[in-house]
């Protein structure tokens, strides 16, 4: 099965070489029958890497222990869907298991798009081929998943040598949500090559008009769904198994995934103004390409340990090869750029501050300065030893400083960006649309500043999330309320059709919701608490309004680990609410141990307890508790913001039953998709509710 | 509106600056002392003796092995020694947390804290990986040739 793999992938290979160099002849040539072929093959290396992978899935199933890889990762004892992920574990899996997304990726691409728009697919069939070529190289000659043991017998001749078991998979691994983080974090990732490879497809071809933006509209919000979801769940694994209190601690490969989400959410509202109003043209092209490169230098900042050298643990040899890609898709991006600038003029200039173009501007700014900082923070010690010749490191103080307030200024733009007209926004809208809900922001932070809060960042939180939430809200009402008063339906059935008509502008007011619960969640950081003590049976810890009492501590032997575990009552206000078991697990096969916090969760606040170690002095366990408040909020928030995309990602619902009912020449309902010069007429009926 | 479009369009262009200029300035203004909050230098354990003067009251982060046998426990603080190139430091750890599990002889570790004027490391947090088995683990650089004798106890 090994040989079947690496020979799959190195057809994978040859498959990708000739897919480039078929798909740039088709260009030349134009001849229909290369175009086709160029195709088939990108359909081949799919299929191929898909094979590859498989081939080592099946060895880690089958307890293939001559494979290095499998011996490294997995042992016989480990329960085995942990096996299956076991597949993206190391660098060599990871970096297969990022050509086996991305070859999903490509796959649909090349079957969705089969036979149209002859003009600029071959373009694009060579832009995925070449990224591909990038990573199969990796797979193959670089970092093959596929090396087997062998010693020299006799005679000099080498002969496989099968390991008794492997060495088990890191414990921090074997945990429900690892097993879904990094396939999530990847897909979003390699999800951005599909609107990356258009961007430059369109700009090398001169693909007229901004129809490679509608083109990739639904795929970069998939990879921004899931990039989304991959960052929230990583920060769910880092809170609930690494057991230190918190979710987000500003390391590297965090900042490495949340980067091309900055970027990546930049594009999605900066590609409204090109379809829209024709401008941006040139920054949206370069706000994609350099997400791209962002999820390349994240791949390469999580694998390489380019930034982790700095902590002086083990660096691998594969951040040279990355580098190099990187430098290779600036060259291109610049050539490109350069070559072909002039196809990318604006159509329309700003008009006024007032607007919403200006509301998506502050917007950009404003995500690329959240990037910069974090990109500049994530590479200080590079930087600093190469102006100043000295390793210095920023830590979260750096960080913090910087995004809460970019934060705020973001939230207070997603109440206000979606409300201001295009072009020009009169003062007396602007009472119209956001008094009500700036009111509404101002008492619920007086309510919180008269209760006691003193915190200037959650107060304002607090502010812009109610603001926000009302002006959400008003929205759905205001176009509700027309449909209902046409149809007479009631205005929750109303508000649903209003949605289904513009999935993509409610959606992402569903996104924008989930947004303010998020912020909500990360701004009770600032009353966190927390606790630690020596304990013994009887012993009590009060933290907040809880009383922890350790009733005792008992032990439990698996086949894959031995665990020690603490029971713990916990009182609540006097009265007796809940056991928890914060555990400690000990893993014989790689000597390594792990922690299973134990917390329990409500909208209020997460009691979270730790089974920290054993005191050296006093020889008794120790138990470290927290006290995190609204973390649940953040789960929540991501959940919807999940689900807004996918609400986002429908197509709409053609009005046919409301348009019946309506009266000839009426004008335009509102939600419906319009485009912006043919609601001009409107404008005086409908003054702010066209998208 | 685009007739009058030419005043207004230079003033929207130019107002929009500003605002930007004005974001800019202010986020940097931030970076800046929040990076001075943070920062950590780091340092090779043989180029600690080389500082001098400011550098010295700085926090330092500093890598390398724990040498074998050298961890000791206290009452309130765990002295060890940290080797890297055959030089070594000695380290005291005075932080509340405790050790990691995988603080042990021969640990990959990450000190951070201050030097003392005796050359004496006082770090307020520790971390450690084991001698790496998840990555660059002798026999998968080098698949071919003798790999069982890398792995002699079942681990890299």
């Amino acid at each position: 099965m090994d040989i079947f793999g690496s020979y799959a992938l190195l057809l994978a290979f040859a498959f990708a070489v000739y897919a480039i160099a078929g798909g740039i002849a088709a260009i030349v040539t134009r001849r229909p029958l290369l175009i086709k072929s160029a195709r088939n093959a990108g359909f081949a290396v799919c299929a191929l890497i898909w094979m590859g992978t498989a081939s080592l899935v099946y060895l880690f199933y089958t307890d293939n222990y001559a494979m290095a890889y499998v011996a490294a990762h997995s042992n016989r004892n480990l329960a085995p869907y942990y096996k299956f992920s076991a597949l993206w574990s190391g660098q060599e899996g990871s970096l297969l298991f990022w050509s086996f997304l991305l070859s999903i990726y490509v796959f649909s691409v090349l079957f969705t798009y089969r036979g149209k728009h002859p003009e600029l697919m071959p373009y694009v069939g060579v832009v995925m081929a070449g990224v591909q070529i990038f990573f199969l190289t990796m797979n193959n000659f670089i970092a093959s998943p596929f090396r087997v043991f062998s010693a020299a017998g006799p005679g000099g001749i080498l002969h496989l040598v099968t390991r008794p078991d492997g060495s088990g998979l890191n414990p921090l691994l074997q945990y429900p949500e690892m097993a879904i983080h990094p396939p999530t974090l990847y897909s979003g990732y390699t999800g951005f090559t599909i609107p990356f490879a258009f961007a430059l497809a369109a700009l090398l071809g001169r693909y007229p008009g901004e129809k490679w933006i509608h083109l990739t509209r639904r795929w970069t919000m998939i990879a921004w769904a899931f990039q989304s979801a991959g960052i929230l769940l990583g920060a769910h694994w880092a809170y609930a198994v690494l057991g230190w209190g918190g979710y987000w601690g500003w390391d590297p490969v965090e900042n490495a995934s949340l980067m091309p989400w900055l970027t990546g959410t930049a594009f999605l509202h900066s590609v409204i103004m090109q379809e829209k109003r024709g401008m941006m043209r040139v920054w949206n092209v370069w706000l994609v390409f350099l997400t791209f490169m962002l999820c390349i230098l994240g791949t390469s900042l999580t694998r390489s340990g380019a930034v982790n050298s700095v902590h002086a643990f083990a660096e691998s040899n594969i951040g040279h090869w990355f580098w190099g890609f990187l430098l290779l898709i600036i060259i291109v991006c610049l050539a490109a750029y350069f070559k072909n600038r002039d196809y990318l003029r604006s159509d329309n200039q700003l008009d006024s501050m007032l607007s919403r173009e200006s509301s998506f501007l502050f917007n950009n700014l404003i995500l690329l300065v959240a990037c910069v900082a974090v990109l500049a923070g994530t590479l200080f010690p590079v930087l600093s030893e190469a102006v100043r010749g000295s390793k210095i490191s920023v830590g979260p103080p750096f960080f913090n400083r910087v995004n809460i307030p970019i934060a705020m200024f973001l939230l207070f733009l997603t109440g206000v960006g979606p409300l201001l007209a295009w072009r020009k926004t009169s003062v007396e809208s602007l009472k119209k649309n956001f008094g009500m809900p700036l009111i509404g922001g101002c008492i619920a932070a007086a309510i919180a500043v008269a209760m006691g809060l003193r915190e200037f960042y959650v107060g304002l939180c607090l502010l812009l999330g109610v603001f926000v939430t009302l002006t959400i809200l008003a929205e759905f009402y205001r176009g509700a309320r027309v449909i209902s008063a046409r149809t007479g339906a009631n205005l929750l059935f109303a508000a649903s059709q209003l949605t289904m008509r513009n999935t993509r502008r409610y959606g992402g007011y569903v996104v924008h919701f989930g947004m303010v619960l998020v912020f909500i969640g990360i701004s009770g950081t600032a009353f966190n608490q927390d606790k630690q003590m020596d304990m013994k049976a009887g012993s009590v810890m009060t933290i907040g309004p809880y009383s922890l009492h350790l009733q005792n501590f008992d032990s439990d032997q698996q086949p894959n680990y031995s665990s020690e575990r603490a029971t713990i009552d916990v009182d609540r206000d006097g009265r007796s609410v809940m056991m928890l078991y914060p555990t400690r697990r000990f893993y014989p096969s790689n000597q390594e141990s792990g922690t299973m916090v134990a917390i329990s969760s409500t909208m209020r606040e997460d009691l979270y307890v730790v089974y920290a170690g054993t005191n050296p002095d006093t020889n008794l366990p120790v138990i470290h508790a927290y006290l995190n408040p609204l973390v649940k909020w953040i789960w929540l928030g991501g959940v919807i913001v999940v689900l807004g995309t996918i609400l986002a990602l429908i197509p709409n619902r053609q009005a046919v039953m409301v348009m019946s009912a309506a009266p000839a020449g009426a004008s335009p309902l509102p939600g419906g998709p319009q485009p912006v010069r043919a609601s001009f007429s409107a404008r005086s009926k409908l003054p702010e509710n066209h998208e | 509106m685009y007739l009058a479009a030419g005043g207004t369009l230079v003033k929207a262009k130019s107002k929009f600056a500003i605002g930007a200029g004005i974001i800019v300035i202010a986020i940097s203004c931030l970076a800046y002392v929040g990076a001075q909050q943070s920062k950590t230098y780091y340092h090779t354990i043989s180029e600690i003796p080389t500082l001098s003067g400011s550098a010295l009251h700085q926090r330092l982060r500093v890598g390398g092995d724990v040498k074998t046998g050298s961890i000791q426990h206290y009452s309130g603080r765990t002295d060890f020694v940290l080797m890297e190139q055959g030089k070594g430091m000695p380290v005291s750890y005075v932080g509340t947390d405790p050790l990691p599990d995988t603080f042990k002889d021969g640990a990959q570790c990450l000190v951070e804290g201050k030097v003392q004027p005796d050359g004496r490391f006082v770090a307020e947090t520790v971390q450690a990986k084991c001698a790496s088995k998840y990555e660059a683990a002798p026999g998968q650089s080098q698949p071919s040739g003798g790999a069982p004798a890398a792995y002699p106890d079942g681990k890299g």
